[in-house]
């Protein structure tokens, strides 16, 4: 036995680790932010939210889940392998993503040096994954929902790789525990102050990106009943809703790495995944503050947001950061 | 418009979007206005308009004023109101002359499943004898369950005193 242990290479063993406990990680954060969202929401429009299971009502979301496993897995009369594939292949990349980021100092289950890479195109699979669903359905709403998600998705990832690559352009890595380490403790010696724009520039793409309001329209419930996930039940709803929670981590994840110093803060370094957790929090719940105050925006000007001052703005901070590197 | 112009509107935008934020961001921390239902009730359910009722006359306090002119009925765009009339021969003291017919109102039946609760029944009736309850708490477990005779609940409310 001792033996066999020694042919599995070590590099195995820290990943396999690594996955299981954001696998852990996942499922538990998605139960937490859907409590924190509706509760959230209950006390912006100064209601309780979610009060009667258990005490405050903190185990709603577990009843939920529970139900949501409960539930007839019902498929339409449209093409079922892709109607099936499609919640899937929004949850599968997601434990790859949270592999690549650095929550520590060395606390990252597999350090590649083209981390930045790597998450911002598995996070593109999303994209595929709605298309798939929406196309599966056989409903007009789901497949509206699909088209528009691809072309927000088009629109938006254009800006958000430009305010990307500015910070790389700058730190000139794309590993991710490079850039934090070019970060200091303290909030002035953070990206966010040497690249404002591309902050603002990056939030904004982040919310879209990840389909949450003011940018929700691939699920509009006003217009498209649901959007591309109208026709899923139990868990294939339950996928997609926890790949969306997910997804709002792993985009608060990667700005907090690339512009509010990732586990960076004061105090001693082995505590730095409290800094990063709360920072990315943070941010979590700033997006939510935002879903339950702003109306959805129109597609047209979803569209014109996109090209006429998110792509030329980052543009020109790009070449802001250029001028500034090479001088 | 002008660049500039465009500029300028978009910060104004800008603006506008973090004041919304504040505002909601104050919200957040601010009393609820919400009860918890079950075991809290509200105290203002006199301002709830429920359903149809008949009122107790102003004429004729142990009954109602109702003249069976069927007005409420007509004006129903649901039809959920049905006036059943009571035709009684009036006991003439003078035998040569005609018996004279005296509508009463026997029943009223209403369907509160379709009611939209708009008060056109209410609104038109000629002697003020319908109006609004404050009847929050009317649930059944079936759809033909939830109607209702507003004569009996009437004659039901008088009896006991109580405003149900």
């Amino acid at each position: 036995m001792n033996s066999m242990i020694q042919f599995i290479p070590l590099e195995l063993i820290h990943i396999l680790i690594g996955l299981v406990a954001i696998l852990a990680f996942i499922g538990v954060n998605g139960l937490a932010l859907v409590y924190v969202e509706r509760k959230v929401a209950g006390f912006i429009q100064r209601r309780p939210g979610p009060y009667e299971v258990g005490p405050w009502g903190i185990l709603q979301t577990l009843a939920d889940a529970v139900k949501l496993m409960g539930k007839q897995l019902f498929s339409p009369s449209g093409d079922r392998l892709l109607f099936w594939v499609a919640p899937m292949l929004a949850f599968a990349p997601l434990p790859l993503l949270f592999m690549a980021i650095p929550v520590g100092k060395n606390l990252v289950a597999f350090d590649a040096n083209l981390g930045l890479i790597l998450i911002l195109a598995f996070s593109g699979l999303n994209v595929l994954a709605l298309c798939l669903a929406g196309w599966g359905s056989y409903n007009k709403w789901s497949l509206l929902g699909a088209v528009r998600s691809v072309s927000q998705a088009v629109a938006y990832e254009i800006p958000m790789l430009l305010a990307v690559l500015a910070v790389t352009l700058m730190t000139g890595t794309l590993q991710l525990s490079a850039i934090v380490d070019a970060q200091g403790a303290w909030p002035w010696q953070w990206h966010w102050l040497t690249q404002p724009a591309g902050f603002i520039i990056y939030l904004i793409c982040a919310l879209a990106e990840t389909n949450r309001a003011p940018f929700d329209l691939p699920e509009a419930e006003s217009e498209l009943t649901a959007g591309f996930h109208t026709e899923y039940s139990g868990m294939g709803f339950g996928l997609f809703f926890l790949a969306e929670y997910s997804s709002m981590v792993v985009v608060s994840s990667v700005c907090t790495i690339l512009f509010l110093g990732g586990w960076k803060g004061p105090g001693p370094e082995i505590l730095g995944f409290i800094w990063f957790f709360a920072k990315v929090y943070g941010l979590v719940l700033l997006m939510m503050w935002v879903r339950w105050t702003f109306p959805r925006v129109r597609f047209d000007q979803l569209l014109n947001i996109s090209w006429r001052w998110l792509i030329p703005l980052s543009l020109f901070n790009l070449l802001y950061v250029a001028a500034v590197v090479k001088i | 418009m002008n660049l500039y112009g465009e500029i300028v509107e978009a910060i104004k935008g800008l603006y506008s979007l973090a004041v919304g934020m504040g505002v909601t961001g104050r919200y957040a921390f601010k009393p609820q206005v919400t009860v918890h239902y079950p075991r809290k009730t509200v105290d203002n359910i006199a301002t709830y308009s429920g359903h149809v009722e008949l009122l107790p006359g102003a004429k004729n306090p142990s009954g109602t004023d109702c003249i069976v002119c069927g007005t409420c009925a007509r004006n129903c765009p649901s039809g959920c109101l049905d006036v059943q009339v009571l035709e009684l021969m009036e006991e003439n003291p003078d035998p040569e002359k005609k018996p004279k017919k005296i509508k009463k109102l026997n029943a009223l039946m209403y369907d509160y499943s379709y009611c939209s609760l708009c008060g056109q029944c209410v609104e038109n009736c000629p002697v003020t004898a319908l109006g609004f309850s404050h009847h929050v708490y009317w649930a059944e477990f079936d759809r033909k369950d939830i109607k209702m005779d507003l004569v009996a609940r009437l004659h039901e409310q008088l009896k006991t005193g109580k405003e149900a």
